[in-house]
């Protein structure tokens, strides 16, 4: 995630063109069924960039419909070899490589992330993630079974068939690439609902999709909100799956409905409230940096926020006051700005939402040692803020901030700070860092999260595995495992005269 | 099923129901209200015994129970993975040892035929655990070549405390089915056997104790599904629920696991599966399998070869053959040898089953044979086959789970692949042919979690089962089943340098 080398940046695209804004199903776009539109906001600025089409349950029918027929057997998709479909995903690559400018232009603007991030990571990261899936696209296997009895058995791993993939605004393009890289690798057709804040840059790829050459109705784009479009596809009788990134919150809602509907598979990335845990033998240069990035990074909007920091007593003083200069070292601005580093929060609900968890732990007694405000008189800027000789009950240190705010706790000894950490319905992540061999083995077995980091944080890989422990989420995103989540499973048993082994 | 047969010995004349409480860490407990059900046998309608009456509060004390077994540092936890092997070993030991006595109860309590219980049903329980057993040790998480400097592993952890709520149609395949997988992975169990059918699951407790499994792995609570079932389903410390049933209380739990706490949900659910009958086949033994398809435990049976296509060149033949097949039955007390067809399970079923017949009759499919109840005790319905089924008609659409066999009629290959798929259920589903071609591409298009060519309802361990579409969520069994009881962790950690 956090790259080293230094690769030149370019300037953002002084002028940028939102050329799409409709609703992508079988390769065409068109207007919503209503007739309604809906904005989209700059966060640096307030200021509408341009509008969308608004999809609605009758959108979302268009789209299932049509990825219905393209799933059918004996239809192109279905037909196609596997390694062709790969083939596909290499070309979407390619071309989003391309307007790599432009995308991340378009991110900044839309997302209010920073450009150069955007531009160094996000962008190669997606590009990264679709030619790692389509790797795999041919190399889904299913197995043949030494079963009792005089049979040939064996699997398929099939498509499950029609995908709803509901979409967050932190990390718009890099989050649809997670949900269309392995679908679409497995072979299965999506309805995709990008979140109403960000919908701008998978509508750009929706015409790549189309200029790549996936047949029509395998993608289908409808930009829309979530009590509507969003519950039309996790109601939808005729969706076989739903995969969500997004709140607990909403991610109770869809498996609900799945459960009322149809029975639905479904798959959550939630939220978190993510340890880290600094051991006094810890390089402290690197878990002081580590732990902030991990923290901060695209202003706290990221599910594996690392916000709640134990520290081991001996180091704790020390460590904070590190802590404090670094979080000093911010520039707030437009994020398309050069030089700025920090940019806006998503929208206005959040950003009071932040700043009443702040006034919460200001309220109940931690200690405030830098930000804890409003920045700025236009966009949705929030200081960097830290708080120390936070303790367990308070608000902030329970509750997902989702800003960029961080909580620095101190611990005494091992079992303590692995209950403590562990005493969460959240488990998405954590981090340790020790130079101890023991230690990082045996505490990152009894952490419950779904990844646990040794002296760094979030990096990785699509090669990995990713997912929550109890109410961070259900199942794995990327990794094989990741991938087998977007099949079926069909055991095929014949009789025959006699089985040999 | 299999090649060699040991005598049936006769059922246990005079056996006692030991097990009749609630167990938690190995102990036996009463409800925490005081309050019994009765357990009663289908054949005679009369009371068996009476059982514990789990609710709310005694699972409340069994997710305690089998939290504090899945604690970092217990016994469970840190054992070694082939010792967890060993045990489940040593459990299907007890069962065997305990084949005949196991048998007359399920026989008894789950109105199952007992030479079938005696051999398949124990047989599969006994290869059931001998097989997860072997899983043990070979759980594996990978090492991973990511990007960047790390070392990066996986580990396939034991999802934690696992909720399992039983069936009546197999309770102690079932049983096995659901802890095998289970314990073999490493998770902690509570168990809601089905109402109908508490008996076996409590023996096996005691065998659980006596083969050295720590306190509080498996802990078993009778009770209702509205109850006891609901009190697991909804419980705010429960990781994982696996539920075999109908498709009805599934959706019911599945809602339930988002209400609350998001807990992992696998569902074996209801079917209506189709068997597809080519002119090619070999007529007798398509007739032979598809009639054991449907009869199977009077066709409670969630596989239940419900709709029989037949190809339209060799319908009246398949049919008269058919109907040969369902006239040869003896009915009675199912623990008596010659008898080939037992009750239904409860008054409740046979009602269901029974209305649906009569909405062949009034919808206009033609009834070859049977039609209605038998005898004057239990809840007997004599095998009943209708012929000139279409496919708007209630029997040809919903689940019977009875002795009820429809027989259809298709004319071209498209047409029956379009009409097998037209269900919201997705199970199962049989082809009969010797055609190779047939055999592979219509297997691929039929939407269904298992398709048997050229015989049904050949389930076994090493195969993965389960639903497509609303006949469940996941498979159980086979590698992929055994996978569905890990909770996967990426670890991640910074070196200095990486090499491939």
């Amino acid at each position: 995630m956090f790259p080293s080398a230094k690769i030149a940046v370019p300037a953002p695209l002084a002028d940028l063109k939102i050329q799409y804004t409709k609703i992508f199903i079988n390769n065409e776009w068109h207007n919503s069924v209503s007739g309604k539109k809906f904005p989209v906001i700059n966060p640096a600025t307030e200021e509408v960039i341009c509008e969308v089409e608004e999809g609605d349950k009758a959108d979302v029918d268009k789209a299932v419909q049509a990825a219905r027929q393209a799933f059918q057997i004996g239809s192109p998709w279905r037909t196609m070899d596997a390694s062709e479909r790969g083939r596909l995903l290499h070309k979407l690559a390619d071309l989003i490589e391309r307007d790599h400018l432009l995308l991340a232009t378009m991110e900044t603007t839309n997302a209010g992330k920073l450009f150069a991030s955007t531009y160094l990571m996000e962008i190669g990261s997606s590009v990264k993630t679709l030619r790692y899936c389509a790797g795999w696209a041919d190399k889904i296997q299913g197995r043949t079974i030494p079963s009792d009895g005089d049979f040939f058995t064996y699997t398929r791993r099939e498509p499950v068939g029609v995908c709803g993939q509901i979409l967050p605004w932190n990390f718009p393009l890099v989050m649809l690439v997670w949900k269309i890289g392995p679908a679409l690798s497995c072979g299965n057709t999506v309805v995709i609902k990008p979140a109403e804040q960000t919908p701008l840059t998978a509508l750009h790829v929706a015409s790549l999709i189309k200029e790549a050459g996936f047949p029509p109705g395998v993608v289908n784009i409808v930009p829309g909100y979530g009590p509507t479009a969003g519950a039309a596809i996790s109601s939808h009788m005729d969706v076989d799956k739903v995969a969500f990134t997004g709140s607990t919150e909403v991610g109770k809602l869809i498996k609900e409905a799945a459960g009322k509907s149809n029975l639905k598979r479904v798959t959550l990335e939630l939220g978190g409230k993510s340890p880290c845990i600094v051991f006094a033998d810890a390089d402290l240069d690197t878990a002081v940096e580590n732990a902030h990035v991990g923290l901060f990074f695209h202003q706290g909007q990221c599910c594996v926020a690392a916000s709640r920091l134990f520290v081991e007593e001996s180091i704790y003083d020390e460590f904070v006051r590190r802590s404090v200069e670094r979080a000093k070292k911010y520039v707030l601005g437009n994020p398309l700005t050069p030089g700025v580093s920090q940019g806006p929060q998503i929208d206005k609900e959040q950003y009071h939402k932040i700043l009443d968890l702040i006034e919460s732990g200001k309220k109940q007694g931690a200690k405030l040692e830098c930000g804890g405000g409003p920045w700025g008189n236009k966009g949705y800027f929030i200081q960097p803020t830290v708080f120390s000789n936070v303790t367990d009950e308070m608000r902030i240190a329970k509750e997902e901030i989702f800003g960029p705010v961080q909580q620095i706790m101190k611990f005494k000894t091992l079992d303590e700070v692995i209950k403590r950490a562990n005493n969460t319905t959240y488990g998405l992540a954590a981090g340790i860092f020790t130079k101890d061999l023991d230690k990082a083995v045996t505490v990152s077995s009894a952490l419950q999260a779904g990844t646990v980091w040794v002296n760094c944080y979030g990096g990785g890989g699509n090669q990995c595995p990713f997912g929550g422990y109890k109410m961070s989420g259900n199942g794995r995103e990327m990794g094989e495992d990741g991938l087998y989540a977007y099949t079926e499973i069909k055991t095929v048993a014949m009789k025959i005269s006699q089985k040999n082994s």
